[in-house]
């Protein structure tokens, strides 16, 4: 990167450690910290948003809607993450393929021969001929699809749970009040429910902070990936040999998420104090009583 | 409806990157000299170069893909990519499921290293990295095997203590001896196990496997593979080379 640095088995001391870190794979590193949050930021709100739809098919009074949703929010939470990971990601890609060579491929041969999965090169996504980088972008979709089906039940459950904690008297007086069923769900059951359903939104949260090494089963490098890679020891085959550096960069990840969780903790009991406002809960009443 | 969404995103966006066909090589980035990350952040190592070779004489447009080792048969299998290329010995049980093209490394030792020369293998587990022929080996021949992920992981394994040797290709742990100063060392008996390296591809795919085994033929013909593994910075002047035997038929 820097011209101190181009024969870096002639340097020592500092301007060795300063051109080690700055080394291309390292920057490489550094990138995949804005992955894994560009990462949560998708897929939290996509979880959410499953969730939200999980729960409420769940509570529908439909009863096929109803078993739906029960059927997703028990399916996926029984199956361990790591099956879910490697078998489903597989199933979808294939999913799309196939569907895919229905429309553009000539042949609609059965693609499933054997081991192989085959379909025509135009049904191929992305195609073979495009560039790695729509490869990347296509295994980071599919690890935002899987991780908000995944998270998505687990959240569904907890929102579940939150919309019947909310006191059977609330709803009641809203219904006295001449509300239909769809007004008191919006006006009243969704505004309450958020305060019940945060300490395990929290919860889940963390989890899937800490859930992102996940991604290498996909192909996506996350950093646990770079920090594994960069810390093996190295032999003169590298241009920085090194021994096995593997605990300091784990630790370094450890002080990462350890500050990462720690704004979020703190986040969240920020958004606990507000929306326990005016609500007829403990933390309610306290805020109440501060005030008064 | 989501799915269907995302799918027909994706059709657009493949659809808008046109160019040449582009053959992917699939490759495990940990074992060098065969293959490794080097310090840019890309594949480097003997099978770089050899297959940047082979798709130049090909005339194929390639471009390499890093997969776990443990899944590098599934997703070869799966279209992810379409050449095997990862220090992959020839062995009945893989030419089952997937084809070789003919070797580009002749059959080489493996050995074992250890923290000392008399390390009694049978004193304790011997580590081997998983789905190697190396792991079948050990376990075969009556040591206990413990199994890693990694190459890395089986060396990390011994100097750790959680096993007493480790058994892998000699070339991959002749480093790690040499620069280990005194504390790794070879032990003197090796094994013969494996039936040279070669390509993996899929079994519909003849024609790409024919192409590859031209390119693979030629470089024998001219001596250009065997002067490439004798470098110094892959297997050196004194690995097993091709010779006289690769270039019958030429």
């Amino acid at each position: 990167m820097f011209e101190a640095c181009a024969d870096p088995k002639a340097i020592e001391g500092l301007i060795w450690a300063a051109c080690y870190l700055t080394s291309a794979k390292h920057v490489l590193f550094y990138w995949s910290f804005l992955t894994v949050l560009l990462l949560l930021a998708i897929t939290a709100p996509a979880a959410l948003a499953m969730g939200f739809v999980g729960a409420t098919a769940a509570r529908s009074h439909l009863a096929p809607v109803s078993w739906l949703g029960k059927i997703y929010i028990w399916m996926v939470r029984g199956v361990p993450d790591i099956i879910f990971f490697l078998f489903f990601v597989i199933a979808l890609d294939q999913v799309i393929e196939y569907s895919k060579s229905l429309i553009v491929c000539e042949s609609h041969a059965w693609p499933w021969q054997g081991l192989e999965f085959r379909v025509c090169p135009e049904a191929k996504v992305p195609l073979g001929k495009s560039s790695a980088f729509w490869h990347q972008a296509y295994g980071f979709m599919l690890a935002v699809v899987t991780f908000a089906i995944v998270f998505g039940a687990f959240v569904a459950n907890v929102i579940f749970g939150a919309m019947n904690a909310v006191p059977r008297a609330q709803l009641e007086t809203a219904e006295a009040y001449g509300m239909s069923r769809g007004q008191v769900f919006r006006r009243v059951l969704i505004p309450q429910m958020w305060v019940y359903a945060l300490p395990g939104l929290g919860n889940l949260w963390m989890i899937l902070i800490k859930a992102t090494p996940l991604l290498f089963l996909l192909g996506v490098k996350d950093i646990v990936y770079y920090a594994r890679e960069l810390g093996g020891s190295k032999t003169q085959a590298y241009e920085y040999p090194h021994g096995d550096w593997r605990l300091w960069y784990f630790i370094g990840l450890m002080v990462f998420y350890l500050v990462f969780t720690r704004i979020s903790e703190i986040g969240i009991s920020r958004l606990t104090k507000k929306l326990s406002h005016g609500q007829a809960t403990a933390g309610g009443e306290a805020l109440r009583r501060a005030r008064a | 409806m989501k799915r269907l969404l995302i799918a027909t995103a994706l059709v657009t966006m493949a659809g808008a990157a046109q160019a040449q066909d582009i053959v992917r090589l699939g490759t495990e980035g940990a074992y060098p000299p065969y293959n490794f990350i080097n310090d840019a952040g890309e594949v480097a190592g003997f099978e770089r170069e050899f297959g940047d070779e082979l798709c130049n004489r090909a005339g194929l447009t390639c471009e390499w893909v890093t997969n776990d080792w443990d899944s590098i048969i599934p997703n070869l299998q799966s279209g992810n990519y379409d050449v095997i290329i990862a220090g992959m010995s020839i062995t009945d049980e893989r030419e089952e499921v997937i084809d070789f093209s003919q070797g580009y490394l002749p059959p080489a030792s493996s050995a074992y290293l250890a923290l000392s020369a008399d390390t009694d293998l049978m004193s304790g587990p011997v580590a081997a990295q998983t789905g190697t022929i190396q792991a079948s080996f050990v376990a075969e021949n009556g040591m206990t095997l413990v199994e890693y992920a990694t190459p890395e992981e089986t060396v990390a394994a011994v100097k750790n203590g959680e096993a007493v040797a480790v058994l892998a290709d000699k070339d991959y742990l002749v480093p790690m001896a040499n620069e280990s100063g005194g504390s790794l060392v070879l032990l003197e008996r090796e094994e013969a196990i494996g039936g040279g390296v070669g390509l993996g591809f899929r079994d519909s795919d003849d024609d790409l496997r024919g192409k590859f085994d031209a390119a693979i033929k030629s470089m024998k013909c001219d001596g250009t593979l065997d002067a490439m593994i004798a470098r110094p910075e892959y297997f050196g002047p004194e690995a097993k080379t091709w010779g006289d035997d690769g270039k019958e038929g030429c």
